[in-house]
């Protein structure tokens, strides 16, 4: 039975591969860190119970993570690329600027989601701090920025990882959705190729390994941290 | 909003909620069991058996669900043993079939997580109480272990549930017409993103909020003794 591993290795394919997870690993980041931006803004406001703004966030969050992450990833597509394509008509542009464009809509939808499930963790982690700590704090006098930066943030950050771990696991995994609109990533290099060798097995299969290559290392890396983060006790 | 629309897309979209929803009851049938048997292997003394089930959960967990549903749907169709075989032919030919093996094996992997932190909550004093009364090993999980696990676990459970309605949307990338499958051919078809969107968005909370309803439900049910 022949898979077409010689295909593979002969075509190039391999380096487009490559290249494609290049791009998977830099949108996930990207993703993540407005998704962590978005989070700590949002879960600060529901945590606090600013009151307008909690009502947006609460949409927000419940909208995104309960509606499939494709639908989101097609509205967002298919409601720019027309006023994208005026914009650029606009500046002089024919036609779009190919990848780009489509890696900044893929951005924004992945943090978008990524934004909503990372709220709901910094909101837990904020409430998991004891009050005793503000109280002693404010009984201190210590001003409420001060009591922000030296006893919430710091907690905060550290009993979040973990959940943000989960998260960026969900992100990376969430960035092969954007395949379907035509980004060149790791996903869309492995369907380009088992479209046009008709070896969609062995495609498959590496695109697998390269994502389980990629959460195994992060994994590790989210390990590390914890066991950083870890508060030093007294034996 | 333009009313002429709203009557296109609410039939036609009401027409994939169904398939959604049959989609997701296969599924999550096929993927508890499977994970209920994973979650035991796990825990079980043999080695062979508890690192099996380690690894497939790490797989599973570790790769994004449209890479297995494309492995398993155009993948798979690709080796000839399973082409000429009738009974997994009929599993991988079609789009449907394919989505449901997909995600059952893709939950089962979360399910076994999830119950497996159920299964380490019970208290070892409770199992040993029953086996000293006598009870064969399957009546002790029957009356004891799985009753407390699943309790501790259906929080858990529920939010996965969640995930799998969402995940039947990725059938809509292998031909399957399901909400999200008609959904695009609206938007693509009327121009009318945001409507549509909308439309199938409602219907898919919709859904989840009946599933976490339930869930509730029962979790209220099997937490009856507790004083309210």
């Amino acid at each position: 039975m022949d898979l077409g591993f010689w295909q593979v290795w002969e075509g190039g394919w391999i380096s487009a591969i490559l290249r494609g997870a290049a791009i998977t690993i830099a949108l996930g980041m990207a993703s993540m860190v407005f998704g962590a931006v978005i989070g700590v803004g949002c879960g600060l406001i529901k945590w606090a119970r600013v009151f307008p703004l909690t009502l947006v966030v609460d949409f927000y969050t419940s909208i995104v993570r309960g509606v499939p992450e494709l639908l989101i990833i097609y509205l967002l597509f298919f409601s720019s690329v027309e006023f994208v394509a005026k914009v650029a008509a606009a500046f002089g542009y024919e036609g779009l600027a190919g990848n780009g464009y489509a890696f900044t809509i893929a951005v924004v939808a992945i943090a978008a989601i990524s934004g909503a499930y990372s709220t709901e963790v910094v909101r837990g982690a904020l409430a998991a701090i004891p009050n005793g700590h503000i109280e002693a704090a404010r009984a201190l006098g210590i001003p409420g920025r001060r009591i922000f930066r030296r006893i919430i943030a710091p907690q905060m950050l550290r009993i979040a990882v973990p959940g943000m771990n989960n998260v960026w696991q969900t992100t990376i995994k969430d960035t092969a959705l954007v395949s379907v609109v035509g980004l060149q990533e790791l996903m869309r290099a492995a369907f380009v190729g088992a479209g046009s060798t008709r070896n969609p097995f062995i495609f498959y299969f590496i695109a697998a390994l390269v994502y389980l290559a990629i959460t195994l290392v992060s994994q590790g890396g989210f390990d590390w941290i914890e066991r950083l983060l870890r508060p030093r006790t007294r034996k | 909003m333009d009313l002429e629309l709203v009557f296109l897309a609410v039939p036609t979209l009401a027409k994939g909620l169904w398939l959604t929803a049959l989609l997701t009851v296969t599924s999550v049938a096929i993927g508890f069991t499977l994970g209920l048997a994973l979650a035991v292997m796990r825990l079980s003394k043999n080695r062979a058996m508890s690192s099996f089930a380690k690894g497939y959960s790490t797989v599973f967990r570790g790769t994004p669900l449209l890479v297995q549903l494309f492995l398993i749907y155009y993948g798979l169709g690709q080796l000839s043993f399973v082409r000429d075989n009738p009974v997994l032919w009929w599993v991988i030919g079609d789009g449907a079939h394919c989505a449901v093996l997909a995600l059952a094996l893709n939950t089962a992997a979360y399910t076994s997580e999830i119950l497996r932190g159920g299964l380490m909550s019970i208290p070892g004093g409770l199992v040993e109480a029953a086996q000293a009364c006598g009870m064969s090993r399957l009546l002790r999980f029957r009356r004891i272990t799985f009753p407390l696990a699943i309790r501790q676990a259906l929080p858990a459970y529920g939010n996965e549930l969640v995930l799998v309605v969402k995940g039947t949307s990725l059938a809509s990338t292998i031909t399957v017409l399901e909400i999200t499958g008609h959904a695009k051919r609206l938007m693509s078809q009327t121009y009318a993103i945001l409507e549509i969107f909308a439309i199938a968005g409602v219907l898919y909370l919709l859904i989840n909020l009946i599933l976490i309803t339930l869930v509730r439900l029962l979790e209220a049910h099997l937490t009856r003794y507790l004083p309210r």
